[in-house]
C-alpha cells in the first residue's frame, strides 16, 4: 500500500498540471485535503479511506480547473484552456480558414490598388479606405471562429457597412484636412468594431474587454515581427534581383500591400493559437519598456515644465506628443492586462504611476498651448481633433493616476483600476467615430 | 432534502461573506462552518470554495494573508474589509426581500402553506 504522503504528492502533481490552477492554489487545496483527512481519521477511518473521501469531496479536477480558470481569466489566457463547457471548443489549427481570409484580404487590397492605379496615381479614396479593405476580413474571421449566429454576424458587420457608407458618400474638398483625419481615425473605429466579434458579442463583460486589450497588444507584437521578417525578405530579394535587371519596384507593389493585408489576419491567428510563444515575450517587453518610457517621459515633463512649450510648439511637435501619449496609454493598458490582479503593489506599479503622472503633466501643457492657439486662431479640423484626443487622454490618465495612487497607498484594489480602464474603452471608440462621422460635415468637408 | 444546485450557488457568496464577518478564517474552517450552520443540508463541492474566495478577493471584499500557525501548515487567511461588509449588507437586504416575498405568498390568504406542508 502506498503511504499517505506519496498519495498526496501524486494528487498534488496531478492537480498542479491542470490549467488555471497555480502553485498557491494547490497549497491551499492541499491544506484543505489534509484537514479533511485528519478529521476523517479521527472519526475512525483509515488513512487510505480518509484520502479517498477527502479527494472525492474536493470535486473532480476538470470541474475545479474550469472554475479556477474562469475566475483567473488571465491564467486561462496563458494556458489556453481548450474545450470548456460553455464555449464551443476552439479548433486549434484552423490554418486553412486563416489562409482563406488572409488571401481574400490580400486580393481585395490588390484589386483596390489596380483600380486606383497606384503607385502611378495616388487617389485619396485609396488611402481613406485602406483599413476598410482589410479589417472587415478580420471581423469576419472572428465571427466565424466564435461561431456567431445571424444576429451576431449582422452586429459585427453593420458598423463596417455604416463606416464604408459615411466615408465614401461625404463630398470632401480637394486637399481636405478632414479627409486626412478620417483616414487616420477610421482604423481605430474599425478596430473597435472588430472587438464585437472578437468577444463573441459579450461586449459588456469587463473580463472579455481586458482580453481584447491583451489581444491588441499581442497582435501588435506579432505584426511587427512579421513586418520585420517581410522587410528582410524584400531587402534580400531586391539585392539578389537588381543585378539581373528585373524591376524590383514592380514586384514590391504586388508583394508589399498584399503581405501587409494578409499579415493582419495571420497575426490574429498566431495570437489565438500560439499563445505560449508570446506569453513569455510580452510581459518581458512591457517590463523592459515601461521603465524606459517612464524615464523618458519624466525627463521630458521636467524639461518642458522648465522651458515651457513656447515657440518650439508647432503642429509637428503636437503630432509627436499625441503619438507619445497614445503609446504610453497603450503600454499602461497592456501592462495592466498582463498583471495578476490579486497581487499587492510592486515596483512596476510605482514606475507605471511615474509614467502616468509625467504623461499627465505633458498632456496638460499640450492642452494649455492648444487652447491658446485655438483662442488666437480659432478652430480648425486638425485642432479640434487634437483637442478632443487630448481631452479624452487627459480624463483617462487622470482617472488612472488617481486610482493607481490609491492602489499604491493600499486604499483601493487593483480591480478598480482595471475596471476604470475597461469602462473607458468605449470612449476611445466613440471619439474616433465622432471624428469620422461628425467632423467633416461640421467643417464643411474642408 | 437536497437543495437545488442553483440555490446553493446563489447563497454561497452571502454565506461566505457572513461567515467572514464573524472573524477572519481560512478555507477548511469556512467550509466546516457552512456545514454546521446548515445542519449538513447545504452540500458543497469542497474545492469550489476557493475560486469563490479568490473572486471575493479580486472584487476587493476580502484581504488575504499567508500565515503559519504555531502548530500546522502554512495557510491562507481571509479577512473581510469595509467594502466586503457593505457588499454583505447589500446581499442581506436582497435576500430578506426574497424571503419576505416568499413568506408573504406562502402565508397569505389562500396561500400554499398547507399544500407545501403536506407535500
Amino acid at each position: 500500500m502506498e503511504s499517505l504522503e506519496s498519495q498526496i504528492a501524486e494528487w498534488r502533481a496531478y492537480v498542479a498540471s491542470a490549467p488555471g490552477i497555480n502553485g498557491h492554489d494547490v497549497d491551499e487545496l492541499e491544506d484543505h485535503l489534509r484537514h479533511q483527512i485528519a478529521e476523517l481519521n479521527a472519526a475512525g477511518l483509515t488513512a487510505d479511506e480518509g484520502f479517498l473521501i477527502a479527494v472525492k469531496r474536493l470535486g473532480d479536477v476538470d470541474g475545479l480547473s474550469r472554475e479556477f480558470a474562469r475566475e483567473h481569466s488571465g491564467r486561462l489566457w496563458k494556458q489556453l484552456l481548450v474545450g470548456s463547457d460553455e464555449e464551443p471548443a476552439r479548433r486549434p489549427t484552423g490554418w486553412f480558414e486563416t489562409l482563406a481570409f488572409a488571401v481574400a484580404a490580400a486580393v481585395v487590397v490588390q484589386v483596390a490598388r489596380l483600380a486606383g492605379d497606384f503607385p502611378d496615381e495616388e487617389p485619396n479614396w485609396l488611402f481613406r479606405n485602406g483599413s476598410l479593405f482589410v479589417l472587415p476580413f478580420l471581423a469576419g474571421y472572428f465571427a466565424r471562429r466564435r461561431q456567431l449566429n445571424t444576429r451576431g454576424w449582422v452586429l459585427s458587420l453593420a458598423p463596417l457597412a455604416v463606416a464604408a457608407l459615411v466615408v465614401n458618400l461625404y463630398p470632401y474638398d480637394a486637399d481636405s484636412a478632414t479627409e486626412a483625419l478620417v483616414a487616420l481615425h477610421l482604423p481605430v473605429v474599425l478596430w473597435f468594431a472588430v472587438a464585437y466579434p472578437y468577444m463573441g458579442g459579450t461586449v459588456g463583460s469587463h473580463e472579455r474587454r481586458m482580453d481584447f486589450v491583451r489581444f491588441t497588444g499581442e497582435w501588435f507584437i506579432y505584426y511587427v515581427l512579421i513586418a520585420l521578417g517581410g522587410g528582410v525578405l524584400m531587402g534580400l530579394t531586391a539585392a539578389i534581383l537588381e543585378p539581373t535587371g528585373v524591376d524590383v519596384e514592380r514586384i514590391a507593389v504586388w508583394v508589399l500591400p498584399s503581405g501587409a493585408a494578409g499579415a493582419v489576419i495571420v497575426a490574429a491567428w498566431l495570437v489565438e493559437s500560439k499563445q505560449r510563444v508570446v506569453e513569455n515575450m510580452a510581459p518581458v517587453l512591457t517590463m523592459l519598456f515601461t521603465p524606459l518610457f517612464a524615464v523618458m517621459l519624466a525627463g521630458a515633463a521636467v524639461v518642458y515644465a522648465a522651458t515651457g512649450l513656447g515657440e518650439t510648439f508647432d503642429r509637428d511637435l503636437l503630432t509627436v506628443f499625441d503619438a507619445l501619449l497614445v503609446v504610453v496609454l497603450a503600454l499602461v493598458l497592456y501592462g495592466m492586462s498582463a498583471r495578476d490582479p490579486s497581487t499587492s503593489p510592486d515596483w512596476m506599479d510605482r514606475i507605471q504611476l511615474v509614467a502616468i503622472v509625467s504623461a499627465l503633466v505633458l498632456d496638460v501643457m499640450v492642452l494649455g498651448s492648444m487652447i491658446a492657439r485655438i483662442g488666437e486662431f480659432g478652430f480648425t479640423p486638425n485642432r479640434t481633433a487634437a483637442l478632443g484626443l487630448n481631452l479624452v487622454l487627459l480624463v483617462n490618465l487622470a482617472g488612472a493616476g488617481w486610482l493607481s495612487a490609491r492602489f499604491l497607498m493600499g486604499r483601493s484594489r487593483f480591480h478598480r483600476l482595471e475596471r476604470w480602464q475597461t469602462t473607458y474603452l468605449p470612449v476611445f471608440a466613440l471619439w474616433a467615430a465622432m471624428v469620422v462621422v461628425f467632423l467633416p460635415p461640421v467643417f464643411g468637408f474642408s | 432534502m437536497r437543495i437545488d444546485k442553483d440555490l446553493v450557488a446563489a447563497s454561497a457568496t452571502p454565506l461566505v461573506l457572513a461567515i467572514l464577518a464573524e472573524g477572519e478564517s481560512y478555507g477548511y474552517a469556512i467550509l466546516k462552518r457552512v456545514r454546521a450552520l446548515s445542519g449538513g443540508e447545504l452540500e458543497w463541492t469542497d474545492g469550489m470554495l476557493y475560486p469563490l474566495l479568490h473572486r471575493l478577493r479580486r472584487l476587493g471584499y476580502v484581504t488575504t494573508e499567508w500565515r503559519t500557525p504555531p502548530e500546522g501548515r502554512r495557510r491562507q487567511y481571509y479577512m473581510l474589509n469595509n467594502d466586503g461588509r457593505a457588499a454583505l449588507a447589500e446581499r442581506r437586504r436582497q435576500w430578506e426581500a426574497v424571503t419576505r416575498a416568499l413568506n408573504n405568498v406562502w402565508r397569505g390568504p389562500g396561500g400554499l402553506l398547507t399544500a407545501v406542508g403536506e407535500a
